[in-house]
C-alpha cells in the first residue's frame, strides 16, 4: 500500500494507531515545522514530544517558548488521543481550547504535552490534558476542550 | 510597538497596520502554518490571536506611560470557521487592564471582517517592569 500522505487519505474503518498516525501528522504541516515527535499512548491518551529550538522563542531575551507551540503541541496531542479512545480517524474540528498557564517552560528543555479524551458522545469528545518540561507533577501548563466530529460519528 | 517575537517572525506574522492606535497583525499562509490539509492549525491561529492580545495590551499600556511586565494566565480559545489558504488576520481589543490583571479580548479573520474565523480571550497578569 502506498503510504498515505495526510490522514485523510486513510481508507474508511482503518484502526487508529497513534505512533503510525502521529509519523504523517507530524511530518507535514505546522506540526511538521514544529517538530513534533511521537512520545508514548495508551488506550485514551496520547503524548507528543516538542523539543525546544530558537525560532519556537516567545521572548528573545529569556529565550523562553512562545505560548502558541504548546497550544499546537496540545491541540495535536489531544486531538490524536480523541482518535485513540474512538479507535478510528474521525474528520473533526476543534471547537474550543482553554489553556492555563503554571509557569514559563525551561529554556533548553523539550515539552512533553499529554493529551487525554475523557468522553466521547457521538459528535463531540471532551478532552483535557497536561505540558510539562520533565516532571510530569509540575506542569507548564493544562488544558481542556472539545472537539466536534465533522464527517461521521465518534461512536 | 516592540519587534515581534522569534516564533511570529518565523511564521510570517507581521504588523499589518493601526486601526485606532490598535495593531492589526497579519500572516500569510504557508505550509508552516497548515493543520489538515487546505486548513489552518488551530494553534497556529490561537499563537497569531495571542500575539495580537499581548501587542495591544503594550499599545495601551505604552499609551497610559506604564511599564509593565506581562505574565500570561491563561487563554480561552473559540474556534468558529476552518480557516482557508488565504492571509489572515488578528487584532486584540483591551477589555480591562487595571494595575495587576488585564482582560483581552482577540478576533481573527480573513477576508470577511464581518466573519470571524475564531476568538480568544486572555488573562495577563502586571507587574511594574524593573
Amino acid at each position: 500500500m502506498e503510504e498515505p500522505k495526510s490522514l485523510n487519505d486513510l481508507p474508511p474503518g482503518f484502526v487508529f494507531d497513534p505512533a503510525r498516525a502521529a509519523k504523517l501528522m507530524t511530518r507535514h504541516g505546522h506540526g511538521g515545522w514544529l517538530g513534533l515527535t511521537y512520545h508514548a499512548h495508551g488506550p485514551d491518551w496520547v503524548e507528543l514530544a516538542l523539543p525546544w529550538r530558537e525560532e519556537l522563542v516567545g521572548v528573545a531575551e529569556t529565550g523562553v517558548l512562545a505560548s502558541g507551540p504548546i497550544i499546537s503541541l496540545m491541540d495535536n496531542a489531544t486531538s490524536m488521543s480523541v482518535w485513540t479512545l474512538s479507535t478510528r480517524f474521525v474528520a473533526h474540528a476543534t471547537l474550543d481550547l482553554r489553556v492555563d498557564y503554571m509557569r514559563a517552560a525551561v529554556p533548553g528543555r523539550t515539552v512533553i504535552g499529554h493529551g487525554e479524551c475523557y468522553k466521547l458522545t457521538r459528535t463531540i469528545a471532551f478532552i483535557r490534558g497536561i505540558a510539562h518540561d520533565g516532571d510530569p507533577d509540575d506542569p507548564v501548563a493544562h488544558v481542556i476542550g472539545t472537539f466536534m466530529a465533522t464527517h461521521g460519528t465518534y461512536l | 510597538m516592540n519587534a515581534l517575537p522569534p516564533y511570529a517572525q518565523a511564521l510570517g506574522i507581521e504588523l499589518d497596520h493601526d486601526e485606532d492606535g490598535l495593531p492589526v497583525l497579519s500572516v500569510d499562509f504557508s505550509e508552516r502554518i497548515q493543520g489538515r490539509p487546505g486548513f489552518l492549525h488551530g494553534g497556529a491561529i490561537s499563537g497569531l490571536m495571542e500575539m495580537a492580545a499581548i501587542a495591544a495590551l503594550r499599545a495601551e499600556l505604552e499609551r497610559r506611560g506604564e511599564a509593565m511586565k506581562l505574565k500570561p494566565v491563561n487563554v480561552q480559545v473559540e474556534f468558529m470557521r476552518g480557516g482557508t489558504e488565504q492571509r489572515t488576520y488578528a487584532m486584540g481589543t483591551v477589555t480591562r487592564a487595571g494595575r495587576r490583571v488585564a482582560l483581552v479580548n482577540a478576533e481573527c479573520w480573513q477576508d470577511d471582517r464581518s466573519k470571524p474565523i475564531a476568538l480568544a480571550q486572555m488573562k495577563v497578569l502586571l507587574s511594574p517592569a524593573e
